[in-house]
């Protein structure tokens, strides 16, 4: 860094370096940071969107207000205090964690089975990606029909099979709705996870394989001290993509249980104040909330798996 | 959402167009006598159910015929609630992509402040239509939207299943609690296994608001919002209709009934696989259609009472605004009005057995003849009982929402009814602070 100070080079390629990122830079400012820092402003006002010009500025109390009753009583409202929607954040995380994990898991097993050689290969790497390569909306809309609980093609199989006794109403129950959800995302992002793992499965050296198989090492330690070490980077950022993904979940659920209590997702409830409700500031508040929320959890989870991102591991 | 079942069974059997030869006798003396004006594209936006989209294109041809401009349908999901929400989007981004919303007989007063005021350019048409329709969609003077078609629901019958255990058709919740659980059962142990007694529309949205409304209003509970604006909805009546319910599901109701929508709740019907049915009466059309299996077999009857002695029908309806933000606001006031007019509310009611808006076509023999639900049904909608959103106004549905919520909470087991309305009594007295 302190050579660009020094010379005239280097400076021209700092300069040109810049040139080129002025466009997605600007880009970026226009179709993200624009409309971004608009929410923010709007959380602070009363805006509502019959007449988004008649908004006044109101400060903090669609996060927090308190009023002081005649009485002495003190009544707190606002967001922060909503149940409604840490029950959706706590939906929203519950629903990530559970997701992401079994994601990684099977996307896991996935890639270690892709990864060996065998006839057909090629085809079944292209198989297994389709579930990826689907519209969510599309998907959703399958996996509903799929789920209907009286035509639905689940219940049948597995009645037939003498798995369950009666027909499973699976978006329907308060029991089975988060896990209908769970179940059409784990089947929809695998693919993705299983492909990035590949990736770095692909790139590990034989040698070291080898050296390892040759000092005796069962393929379960081989797994677990050469194999798993060396993929771990790509593994941590092909999870945090998927975090991403999943802490802003939207159309699956939209689709399968939009109103549902028990699956209300955070981008859910402020997409309903936003524009259902007449709350369009409080729905501003909530994205604003969200993308804090969803900042904070990557910065934890950066800091916690002392990920780095300069690469060169 | 679940519109599969109807594209498999909603075919229908043409109905004579006769009247609509004076229709073309005037169009083509219009064609003789004004030269034709650029074509101009409008487009309308639509969420209907069961085969109303598909009428409505044959409207809408029609339309194209006389007018000579070419109209688009932009066709979204039917459930009302994500409707309301795309189009509150389209208005507050000014879209002049729609040029006409059909929009829900609960929405004037929300969506009044971005819709065209139809007041002077349908004067010399309102008088037709029932005023209280009229009404309910004028907001602060200014008519907002105009009816296409009304709404009240039915409870629909299989009348084959009734006669075989020799039931009669219930008039109280208890009787349909009953005779569903009968023939239910007697089928069930007959080998007809996929058989429920009662369907209607559980999903937590809109609709279960109005089946909840004629739960609660029908025993006595009152009608959520007061129209004076007072909060009525926790009280031991209301409660004791929900706990009523609560009892249906996984009884005579199906478990899924909590995720079911109008078309599903239609889906298992018509597949002749539910004793009863509460559904609005476009239902009736698509259940006597050609490839229907229950053509024939069932009837329709109002909605059964509570202990409260009377039934209730929630007043339903769809309307046709003029987005204030279209180009071309005068062709789409002629489309609305044209949607609108006598006879293609006739050839709607034929195709589609929806209720019109005109009184003078309850009393014309072909509907009489082909739908006659629709002369049965006047009574029962003209007593039908319209939701709090005049008195919520702007917040009605964020009061609808925690509505349904408690409902759809209390009859899927997540705490007692009690308890849930003494919690919604709670947050709609917050939501209304100092008033609607």
């Amino acid at each position: 860094m302190s050579a660009a100070r020094r010379s005239p080079l280097a400076r021209r390629r700092v300069r040109t370096a810049w040139l080129f990122l002025a466009p997605m830079l600007f880009v970026l400012a226009v179709v993200a940071g624009w409309p971004f820092l608009r929410t923010v402003y709007y959380s602070f006002t009363d805006a509502s969107l019959a007449d988004l010009n008649a908004r006044q500025w109101v400060g903090f109390d669609n996060y927090l207000s308190v009023l002081r009753l005649p009485s002495g009583r003190v009544l707190y409202d606002g967001l922060l205090v909503d149940r409604v929607w840490w029950r959706a954040v706590w939906n929203t995380v519950r629903f990530a964690a559970i997701s992401v994990a079994c994601e990684t898991a099977l996307g896991m097993i996935v890639a270690l089975a892709l990864n060996a050689e065998f006839p057909g290969r090629g085809i079944v790497r292209a198989a297994i990606l389709i579930p990826w390569a689907i519209p969510t909306i599309v998907s959703a809309k399958m996996w509903q029909w799929m789920l209907n609980d009286q035509f639905g093609i689940i219940n049948v199989v597995l009645l037939n099979l003498g798995l369950i006794h009666e027909k499973i109403a699976w978006t329907a129950s308060t029991d089975t709705a988060m896990v209908a959800v769970l179940i059409v995302d784990i089947w929809k992002s695998t693919p993705f996870m299983a492909l990035l793992i590949l990736a770095a499965l692909q790139m590990l050296p034989r040698e070291i394989l080898e050296v390892a198989k040759l000092d005796g090492a069962s393929p379960w330690q081989v797994f677990r001290w050469v194999t798993l070490p060396l993929i771990r980077p790509a593994v941590m950022v092909a999870v945090i993509f998927r975090a991403l993904d999943a802490l802003r979940i939207f159309d699956l659920i939209y689709v399968l249980t939009p109103n549902n209590v028990q699956t209300k997702s955070m981008s859910i409830f402020a997409r309903e104040n936003l524009f259902e409700f007449d709350k369009f500031a409080y729905g501003s508040a909530a994205s604003t909330l969200l993308f804090l929320i969803i900042g904070l959890l990557t910065i934890a989870y950066i800091r916690l798996g002392r990920l780095s991102f300069e690469g060169g591991r | 959402m679940g519109g599969r079942p109807s594209r498999r069974l909603g075919s229908e059997s043409d109905p004579p167009v006769k009247f609509l030869a004076p229709a073309v006798f005037a169009f083509v003396t219009s064609l003789l006598l004004t030269p034709p004006a650029r074509a101009i594209e409008l487009s309308i936006v639509s969420g209907d159910t069961g085969n109303g989209i598909k009428v409505l294109r044959e409207i809408l041809d029609r339309y194209e015929k006389k007018s000579g401009n070419k109209v688009d349908i932009v066709v979204i999901p039917p459930s009302t609630t994500d409707q309301f929400g795309q189009y509150r989007l389209w208005l507050a981004a000014g879209s002049s992509d729609i040029d006409v919303y059909q929009t829900d007989v609960i929405w004037a007063p929300q969506l009044a402040s971005q819709l065209v005021d139809l007041t002077e350019a349908t004067r010399d048409v309102v008088g037709a239509h029932f005023p209280s329709i009229i009404q309910s969609q004028t907001v602060n003077g200014r008519l907002v939207a105009l009816p296409i078609f009304t709404d009240a629901p039915a409870l629909y019958y299989r009348k084959d299943l009734l006669d075989k255990y020799g039931a009669k058709v219930p008039t109280t919740w208890q009787q349909l609690q009953d005779t569903a659980k009968l023939v239910m059962d007697k089928e069930r142990a007959a080998g007809n296994k996929d058989l429920w007694g009662y369907v209607f529309q559980g999903n937590a949205y809109e609709g279960l608001t109005c089946n909840a409304l004629e739960w609660v209003m029908s025993n006595g509970g009152g009608g959520i919002i007061e129209p004076d604006g007072r909060i009525s909805v926790d009280n031991p009546k209301a409660a004791a209709a929900l706990d009523r319910v609560k009892g249906w599901i996984g009884t005579i109701a199906p478990p899924g009934v909590l995720a079911y929508q109008e078309e599903e709740a239609r889906g298992v019907w018509q597949t002749g696989n539910a004793v009863f049915m509460r559904n609005w009466p476009y239902a009736y059309a698509l259940g006597n259609s050609e490839n229907s299996p229950i053509k024939g077999k069932f009837d329709v009857a109002p909605l059964p009472a509570g202990d409260g002695g009377h039934p209730v029908a929630t007043l339903g309806g769809w309307n046709l605004a003029v987005s204030k933000y279209s180009r071309h606001p005068d062709e789409a006031i002629d489309l609305v009005k044209f949607i609108a007019s006598p006879e293609m509310q006739k050839y709607r009611t034929l195709k589609t057995s929806n209720l019109p808006t005109i009184a003078a076509l309850y009393d014309d023999p072909d509907i009489a003849r082909q739908q006659p639900i629709v002369p049965r049904w006047k009574p029962i909608f003209l007593n039908a009982q319209p939701r709090p959103s005049a008195s919520a106004r702007i917040k009605y549905n964020e009061a609808s929402s925690q509505f349904w919520t408690a409902v759809h909470n209390t009859i899927s087991g997540n705490g007692t009814a009690a308890d849930n309305l003494a919690e919604l009594e709670a947050r709609l007295t917050r939501l209304k602070g100092k008033g609607w």
